[in-house]
């Protein structure tokens, strides 16, 4: 068959601005080609497609797959899943990669088995190895462990990946590429779903065991008013507050916001702790954490050995040192 | 209605003891228990027959002891238990145990309406068994639901999606997952399996020969990924550690880890020229 070596990545732009997932990917994608010596290539559908093909083109794609009909405006998992599918198998791309959005879930695993190959669900990295196969690490056994997968014979080797693991390439719309536009297959199957409705959600607020990050606060804060100052510390940072139990005891902070055995699992990307000694009963809670920077005066605590940057020194005062410096440095 | 919910058996994590030497897991003690989602898939189910009347089939794949979970199924009210479980299919992987489920639902229970699912397993959370086992029958699907209901002959369902409520009618037979968000599971007590089924449980084990599954279609070695290592997330971890001022530590801190915090929060963080 004939390969134009291609990496491919699922143009998923229904939340585009809450949710950037595609460009992260394409960012990554740009990366991985390097090593290959492949195309970075997005796949769009949909109606009123400009926008994105731009936006894509911008942020690193050079080729660009539409298939663009006002019967395709709403997204659906089964048509888009049998168009992506037909269009991989006519054009054999190397890799697939698809955003772990509610919808990259669902379509994601339904092409994957039309197209008989792999796919890792939520990779946490994407990588190239010796012998050119994309190795895909992902959490796996309640996330305590890491996993490196590979799809060594089937193509597209396929992965989702949640928000926010990778870096988008800053745009430049001096970017040149090839659009590709495929016309809407005539035997594309009626659609067995029909959407009803659709409503924006208003913004809930976010919650702790959703939070990319999350600032977790010990006894070693020591008084109230510097507990409170953390909050000001995640209005900087989008971050959620969390407690250990003797916080929550001294009713500084609610039950709702106890980190622990007794109360919530997080899985941040970033959790900052300050003065927690590290118990097992809160650490259970914390195993999903990608990156742990830990402030405590004891560089024995338990909480220091496990976090990726330990800070030894006083909670209240890198708090405030930090939130001084985050407030100049933030664009 | 003719309903079939798919259950796993999970490790009961976080009822387990701990290593205080190591402050690990003790993984091996391990209980199995049915994962909460496919709880809340199992209670839609409930709540669909009692409203349009039917039989509910609970189906397992996995080791003996996962009759388990299908025991339990009954005594939450379920009709009937289909136990699927042979050494050949150990080691499934989400591609393979979507191909067994497939066929055994074809066999045994043809006539279905929905297939309810829960929406990701609390021991591995891939989420593609559901999804995968609608493209292996052909049928349309809706993934992390939070509402079902019937009207006339479609299945009305709401989910969250991207940041959009959906509302969506599906044509039957098709297949929904279940989020965890609704459908609170009922309790159980196993005392009821034994009055409800006094002549004991209809729970019917089925092995890889009597679906007329190949042994090597359905092993390790079918499954089109192979996993290369398996580590500790933190063995990687530098444990870099910072002293000094407060200043000079978070100076360090952003110049450093500046792109992976600003990553985060969606923001830059721009790193200072020294
Ligand atoms: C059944 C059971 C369930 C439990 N469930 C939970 C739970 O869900 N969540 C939970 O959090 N706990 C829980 N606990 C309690 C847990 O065992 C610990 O007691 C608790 O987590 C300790 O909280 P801490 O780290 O804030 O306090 P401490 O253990 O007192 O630690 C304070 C830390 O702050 C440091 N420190 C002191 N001064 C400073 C300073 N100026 N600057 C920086 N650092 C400083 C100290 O070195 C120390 O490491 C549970 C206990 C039991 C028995």
């Amino acid at each position: 068959m004939n390969r134009k070596n291609e990496i491919w990545v699922f143009g998923d732009y229904r939340n585009y601005f809450q949710n950037r997932v595609t460009l992260q990917l394409i960012g990554r994608a740009v990366e991985l080609a390097k090593e290959i010596k492949a195309t970075v290539c997005a796949v769009v559908m949909g109606h009123d497609l400009d926008e994105w093909i731009g936006e894509y083109m911008a942020h690193g794609a050079r080729r660009v797959y539409v298939v663009e009909d006002p019967s395709l405006k709403e997204y659906d998992a089964e048509t888009y899943a049998h168009l992506t599918a037909r269009l991989a198998a006519a054009h054999s791309p190397e890799i697939l990669l698809v955003g772990a959005t509610s919808f990259g879930r669902e379509f994601a695993p339904r092409v994957a088995k039309r197209l008989n190959t792999g796919l890792t669900a939520d990779c946490v990295g994407l990588a190239i190895n010796s012998d050119g196969l994309l190795v895909q690490t992902a959490p796996s056994f309640g996330g305590n462990l890491l996993a490196d997968i590979v799809t060594p014979q089937q193509r597209p080797q396929m992965a989702t990946v949640r928000p926010g693991i990778f870096k988008e390439i800053p745009h430049n719309y001096e970017a040149k590429g090839e659009v590709i536009r495929i016309p809407l297959p005539k035997d594309i199957p009626a659609r067995r779903i029909r959407l009803i409705k659709s409503v924006r959600q208003t913004q809930k607020p976010q919650k702790i065991e959703d939070a990319a990050i999350v600032i977790c606060s010990g006894r070693g804060i020591g008084t109230q008013k510097k507990f409170n100052s953390l909050y000001e510390l995640a209005e900087l940072t989008d971050a959620e507050v969390g407690a250990t139990r003797p916080l929550v005891y001294a009713g500084w902070a609610d039950h709702e916001d106890l980190v622990g055995q007794a109360g919530k699992n997080i899985r941040p990307k970033i959790l900052f702790s300050f003065g927690v000694s590290g118990a097992i009963q809160h650490t259970a809670a914390i195993s999903g954490a990608e990156f742990i920077i830990a402030v405590n005066k004891n560089p024995q605590a338990p909480m220091m050995k496990m976090a990726d940057v330990a800070i030894c020194a006083d909670a209240g005062q890198v708090c405030a040192a930090l939130i001084r410096e985050l407030k100049k440095r933030i664009r | 209605m003719e309903l079939v919910v798919c259950i796993k058996q999970v490790p009961m994590v976080s009822e387990l003891p701990w290593d205080p030497a190591t402050g690990t897991l003790k993984r091996e003690l391990a209980e199995g228990m049915m994962n909460p989602a496919c709880r809340h898939a199992l209670e839609a189910a409930l709540q669909l027959k009692a409203r349009q009347g039917g039989r509910i089939t609970a189906v397992t794949m996995g080791p003996p002891m996962a009759e388990e979970v299908l025991r339990q199924a009954l005594a939450l009210g379920a009709d009937e238990g289909l136990l699927l479980s042979d050494p050949a299919m150990a080691g499934a992987d989400t591609f393979i145990t979507s191909r067994i489920l497939a066929k055994a639902v074809k066999q045994c229970r043809p006539d279905f309406d929905l297939i309810l699912c829960g929406c990701y397993t609390s021991d591995s959370e891939t989420a593609q068994v559901g999804p995968q086992l609608a493209e292996e029958l052909d049928l349309p699907s809706a993934a992390f639901v939070e509402e079902i209901d019937m009207k006339k002959n479609r299945l009305i369902v709401s989910r969250f999606s991207d940041g959009f409520i959906e509302t969506l009618e599906m044509k039957l037979p098709g297949l929904v997952t279940v989020s965890t968000q609704c459908y609170t599971p009922r309790y159980f007590s196993l005392a009821g399996i034994e009055a409800a089924f006094p002549d004991g449980a209809p729970i019917r084990t089925v092995r890889a020969g009597d679906l007329g599954l190949d042994p090597e279609s359905i092993g390790v070695h079918a499954s089109p990924t192979r996993i290369l290592k398996v580590y500790a997330a933190g063995a990687d971890k530098e444990n870099i550690v910072l002293r000094g001022a407060p200043k000079q530590i978070v100076d360090h801190l952003l110049n450093r880890f500046g792109d992976r915090i600003g990553g985060a929060m969606g923001k830059d963080i721009k790193k200072n020229r020294n």
